[in-house]
């Protein structure tokens, strides 16, 4: 990694060179809610004005930039009497701004699913690496948890992060293109007091936090509390919707189809992002559906998220943004979740551990 | 009709309608691009709003529309005779439509509005499966011609006809949109099957359910949701009548 620092002035025209010679996107205002809140989602910017740099949160996550909603995986043709596979996976170069350091979290663990698996995703690659990606700091919103799972910093995944030190950003350079990039605009060495001001700015990110979700041990809880009546409880809140995978940095579950095309002299397979709380995910041929109650499904979007890969790679899914949170019309959260299920198991502990009576 | 690999019998397709519009027909013609290809998978025996030939030889029929008249039932009867596969086609056959909103009043009074002093008879409207045994309803006011397209292929090759299972939320949050519920808005997005790319809310209108309820859909939940948003109860009984697709789901 290689640091240097920026006046904010002269970060506005790297910025502004780069969307406007690039496919672009970075937060922008879409909306203000009923409550008076602003909405923003990651959307194209061709000039840096366009970019909301105060923004909270996008309300989905930049996810299906490298994970597309629908993405087609392979076109089949059919010939005398037989069939030839086309992969393509070409992907055109994008810039994005502005992700947080959870979301960067969240590509991470992607490219430990996606990448680092046995069987490796060229589609996803293809987009991954054609992606230059710029982080930037912020403030935790109220019920931003990302320093529970210890994804409120990050080291790696992206080209180049941003930290707001006042008058200048602190810039963590992570990638020859962006070092290059640079060159050609005003940096400087980080002075001593450059360093002060972003030990500072670190400190105040880490002291922000209002929301702290206890996820240690989570793992084993959710294996001891698979029978809870707490799942029953969201599940019955749960309206199916699939809001929360959609709009998750890091929920990549799919479902594959293959169609015949309309001439029939051809076919495609598709894959499409999936949510484990729709109803038909866990439908296997035949019909049989092995989740067919919202508790169930609630509680493997859970295990999916906290303990599965939690077990086998060490780490949560989750990266703490809270965007499923906000999104839940049916108020599910995080949070209030495992704090059920951590209440569940603590009110036990304490009926049976009661101390012996000093004589 | 054959493609290298297999052979595929065209389907012997009749369309007819019955109380609606006939816009759901009408989106056979969209699409331009796959027109030729769409209409080669089809031997179009009966389709008078594109052909004055009649033929009643056919194999599937599309049936748009309610059912509003007794004659229409006997016509409805006579196709479910020769249809080896009977396809509600469109909201109005598949839950009775915005037509159904004339149920709200007196028959003597809805022919006087309409067609005061003329001999008129009309029945409360009702949907097909009222009278005949549908195979496959395709939702949708209108019907989403990339959808009857994908159906049709299915037919002709003989693989499952499905809609999604799931609700439009779905969509609509593939396209980014702004939840209407954050808006202030009664949406039935999340009682509603989705396939319609969440056309209406991406134009910033709440869904007002033409394609009725997703599978398994959890209402009291939705119920709630409405109450706790402290959104207008009479306004979410308006909604859920507009196309008479949520019958199954009282709500006082």
């Amino acid at each position: 990694m290689i640091y240097k620092v920026i006046s904010k002035a002269e970060f506005k025209r790297f910025i502004d060179a780069l969307v406007q010679n690039n496919s672009a996107f970075g937060p922008r205002l879409v909306d203000t809610d009923s409550r008076g809140e602003s909405v923003y989602q990651f959307q194209p910017v061709s000039s840096v004005e366009e970019i909301a740099f105060d923004y909270t949160r996008t309300a989905s996550s930049a996810k299906h930039f490298f994970l597309p909603f629908r993405e087609e995986l392979s076109q089949f043709h059919f010939h005398d009497d037989d069939w030839e596979q086309n992969v393509s996976y070409e992907a055109n170069p994008v810039v994005l701004v502005g992700l947080r350091a959870c979301d960067i979290s969240a590509l991470n663990i992607l490219d430990d699913v996606l990448l680092n698996s046995h069987f490796p995703s060229a589609c996803y690659l293809a987009k991954r690496k054609n992606t230059f990606v710029i982080g930037m700091d912020h403030l935790p919103l109220p019920d931003c948890f990302c320093k529970s799972l210890a994804h409120h910093t990050v080291s790696t995944g992206f080209n180049l992060f941003c930290s707001d030190i006042g008058e200048k950003y602190y810039l963590s350079i992570n990638s020859s293109k962006a070092f290059t990039y640079l060159k050609e605009f005003q940096t400087e060495e980080p002075s001593h007091e450059d360093n002060c001001l972003l030990t500072e700015r670190r400190k105040l990110i880490s002291r922000s936090f209002q929301t702290e979700v206890d996820v240690t041990s989570l793992p084993s809880i959710l294996d001891i509390e698979f029978d809870s009546p707490v799942w029953e409880k969201w599940g019955a809140k749960c309206l199916n919707c699939g809001t929360c995978a959609m709009v998750c940095p890091s929920c990549y579950c799919y479902s594959v189809e293959e169609r015949f095309n309309i001439d029939l002299k051809g076919a495609s397979r598709n894959r499409k992002l999936y949510s484990c709380n729709l109803v038909d995910f866990a439908v296997v041929a035949g019909g049989h559906n092995f989740r067919p109650k919202n508790g169930d499904r609630l509680k493997y979007r859970y295990y999916h998220q906290h303990r599965g890969f939690a077990e086998n790679a060490n780490q949560q899914i989750c990266v703490g943004c809270n965007r499923c949170g906000r999104a839940c019309l049916a108020g599910i959260n995080p949070k209030d979740v495992i704090n059920d299920l951590r209440m569940e198991k603590e009110s036990c502990m304490i009926c049976v551990s009661q101390s012996p009576a000093r004589t | 009709m054959k493609n290298p690999v297999y052979t595929f019998e065209k389907l012997k397709f009749a369309s007819f309608e019955f109380t609606c519009c006939e816009g759901c027909q009408l989106q056979f013609a969209n699409r331009e691009a796959s027109l030729e290809a769409f209409f080669s998978l089809l031997d179009v025996r009966t389709f008078r709003e594109i052909s004055s030939e009649k033929h009643d030889d056919y194999d599937i029929a599309f049936v748009e529309g309610s059912i509003s008249r007794s004659d229409e039932i006997e016509r409805l009867l006579a196709i479910r005779r020769q249809a080896k596969t009977l396809v509600a086609f469109g909201t109005c056959a598949c839950f009775g439509g915005v037509n159904s909103l004339k149920n709200c009043h007196s028959m003597d009074e809805c022919i006087a509005e309409v067609y005061p002093g003329l001999p008129v008879e009309t029945l409360p409207i009702r949907k097909i499966s009222d009278f005949v045994k549908v195979d496959l309803s395709i939702p949708g006011c209108p019907v989403a011609k990339k959808e009857v397209e994908r159906i049709v292929v299915s037919l002709v090759t003989g693989s499952l006809a499905t809609l999604p299972k799931y609700p439009v939320c779905v969509e609509c949050k593939e396209q980014l949109n702004t939840c209407l519920f954050d808006l202030g808005e009664i949406c039935l997005g999340p009682i509603t099957r989705a396939g319609c790319d969440a056309v209406c809310t991406t134009g910033k209108t709440p869904c007002l359910g033409c394609r009725g309820p997703a599978d398994d859909i959890n209402f009291p939940a939705f119920l709630e949701l409405v109450g706790e948003r402290g959104l207008n109860r009479s306004d979410l009984k308006e909604k859920l009548g507009f196309y008479n697709a949520f019958e199954a789901y009282p709500c006082q």
